[in-house]
């Protein structure tokens, strides 16, 4: 019976009298197919290539008249920003600072709830939970930044005020703490991807050593997880330093540098806040309009870096993974 | 080939034909102001709809190039938050054989508003300064109770921060703890819910959540914004080569402030009507 039915699959091919070799026709037809099916999907590939691309050179075009007509060492240590004034002034170190300071704020909370939740979903939550609980983390994720806005203004402010006593409720603390939230689940989701990847031997040879759980989760799984945990905190780092709608909601846009530095309850500006604040009203073409762009300029440096950083690290946490295999 | 040009000559006539039809079709070229933008946009809005086939584009690239524009005959309706400069732009257009003609459509009166909590009623335009500038810090010094302020201002690029940087501020600079938010529904939510705060918004945002101070003795309301009492308050312009020749479309945009719509559309805007229907 399933001898039959092998002969019928193999009939046909069988059946076909032509010859293996390809007449040339066919053959210029393979080669063509072949290439050109190369070339489409290679183009298709270098749209997002392009995107990147073209829109570091647009930013850059319209930066190069501020850096030709203002001085870019009082733009870089610079700390008014009086973009309005004339002769205008762009010191843009307390936005930078401000974007600084936001973001630590953010990393400080959400690196260690971030990396203990990802240890407790790969480690220690039975696996129907991990199942329930990581899609919901991740649900965290799609939550348009505008509502993360609503909610720093109309819930957290008010509460910081009266809570902590605050003169006001949009300052560094109000949009850290919503940036944190806002980081957690790229943190958590990366971290625990790297966590689990640390095959079962490696824990199942720590606890045949005799080491105990928390022996085997701080002495051995976190250290050798550690660049994809490094990996997931500057994604989340990226998260929090990239993000304007909440970060212009709720920081209180003031350009200055808190004093003293410790004193979170003070308002600061980002850069990214500023550029989409301003973006929309200033007249095209002015110095304002370009020293907008030289911003934008200064943030596609740090991501840059940060991204670089990240891939070095991710990369670093393939190999090991790799070897271990 | 002879065809082919008979054919081509056809369609030609043809398309100047359906031209010559349509001489209505006319085109407005609109530039300036940000402040003003808004209401040159809501009309263009509403001239598209009510006239098919007129074109009206509204540039938005500040009072300046508005002026210039109109200048070099770039534009046709300028618009802008301020006067001409006499001993510049004036002068230049004057040469250029333009001749600026100004129509006020609308006027812009920002209201200085506090916490309705607040016991301080009223300031002057003066101390309302130092504390943008950071000279006043605590309400106790302006009678009020012992409580931090904070300064809230719109974002340096908006109109409503143009008139009071020029009105109150009389264009110093604002301290740098002064916090900026971009729109005026965000200015009054703020304000709202700060106990301390104080900020600026259009008298189209007044509501029972914050309270208006009356600024130099004077409350801002429709009659004092009008008739020039209260300090805080600027004209509109849109300028015009010339007076526009009358029933044509540009004479219709310039004027279409006095109607019951364009009232409508300037309320909504956040601006005082010089109307009162």
């Amino acid at each position: 019976m399933s001898n039959g039915r092998l002969d019928n699959i193999i009939e046909p091919a069988a059946d076909k009298n032509e010859s293996l070799v390809l007449t040339p026709l066919q053959d210029l037809k393979g080669y063509l197919f072949y290439h050109v099916g190369r070339l489409i999907l290679f183009l298709i590939t270098c749209t997002s290539v392009l995107a990147v691309l073209l829109i570091f050179i647009f930013v850059i075009r319209e930066a190069l008249p501020f850096v030709k007509g203002a001085s870019i060492v009082q733009f870089l240590t610079g700390t008014i920003w009086h973009p309005q004034s004339e002769p205008g002034e762009f010191g843009a170190l307390s936005l930078v600072v401000g974007s600084l300071y936001v973001t630590v704020v953010a990393l400080v909370i959400a690196v260690p709830v971030g990396v203990v939740s990802a240890v407790f979903l790969s480690d220690i939550v039975s696996f129907r939970i991990r199942n329930i609980v990581k899609p919901v983390i991740e649900l965290l994720a799609a939550i348009p930044s505008v509502a993360y806005g609503f909610f720093a203004i109309k819930v957290l402010s008010p509460w910081l005020m009266s809570t902590f006593g605050f003169p006001t409720g949009v300052n560094a603390l109000n949009a850290g703490l919503v940036l944190s939230v806002m980081a957690l689940p790229t943190i958590i989701s990366v971290s625990e991807d790297s966590l689990s990847a640390i095959g079962r031997e490696l824990r199942e040879a720590s606890y045949g050593l005799g080491a105990t759980r928390y022996e085997t989760l701080f002495k051995v799984i976190i250290p050798a997880a550690h660049s994809g945990i490094i990996a997931a905190v500057i994604l989340g780092m990226m998260r929090a330093i990239g993000e304007t709608m909440v970060v212009w909601m709720a920081s209180g846009n003031a350009t200055q540098i808190p004093s003293p530095w410790w004193d979170l309850s003070q308002s600061v500006g980002t850069i990214t806040a500023t550029i989409a604040g301003d973006m929309a009203e200033t007249p095209k073409g002015s110095t304002h309009f370009h020293s907008l762009f030289m911003l934008g300029v200064l943030l596609l440096v740090f991501t840059f870096c940060l991204n670089m950083t990240s891939e070095f690290f991710l990369a670093r946490a393939k190999k090991k993974i790799g070897k271990m295999a | 080939m002879k065809k082919m040009i008979a054919f081509g000559l056809i369609i030609v006539s043809l398309v100047s034909a359906s031209h010559l039809t349509a001489a209505e079709k006319e085109t407005l070229q609109i530039q300036g102001s940000t402040t003003v933008g808004p209401v040159g946009e809501a009309f263009a809005q509403y001239f598209k709809r009510a006239y098919s086939g007129l074109e009206v584009t509204v540039q938005k690239t500040g009072s300046s190039d508005g002026a210039a524009a109109l200048i070099d005959s770039r534009c046709d309706i300028a618009m802008m938050s301020r006067f001409m400069k006499p001993d510049k732009e004036f002068k230049l257009a004057v040469e250029k054989g333009v001749m600026p003609v100004a129509h006020v459509v609308a006027m812009d009166g920002v209201c200085v508003v506090v916490h309705p909590s607040n016991p301080v009623k009223e300031l002057t335009s003066e101390q309302v300064r130092e504390i943008y500038m950071g000279k006043i810090t605590n309400w106790k010094e302006l009678g009020g109770t012992d409580s931090a302020i904070v300064a809230i201002s719109r974002d340096t690029s908006s109109g409503t921060y143009e008139t009071f940087h020029e009105l109150i501020m009389e264009k110093q600079e604002m301290a740098a703890g002064v916090e900026y938010v971009s729109s005026n529904p965000q200015a009054h939510a703020r304000v709202s819910t700060t106990t301390g705060a104080i900020g600026y918004v259009g008298i189209g945002f007044l509501d029972s959540k914050v309270k208006a101070l009356k600024i130099d003795g004077i409350m801002p309301t429709k009659e004092t914004i009008t008739n020039g009492t209260y300090p805080v308050a600027r004209p509109l312009f849109l300028f015009t080569n010339g007076y526009p020749k009358l029933g044509s479309m540009k004479h219709r945009f310039c004027t279409f402030y006095l109607t019951e719509a364009g009232q409508e559309i300037i309320e909504a805007s956040g601006f005082v009507p010089l109307t009162n229907y």
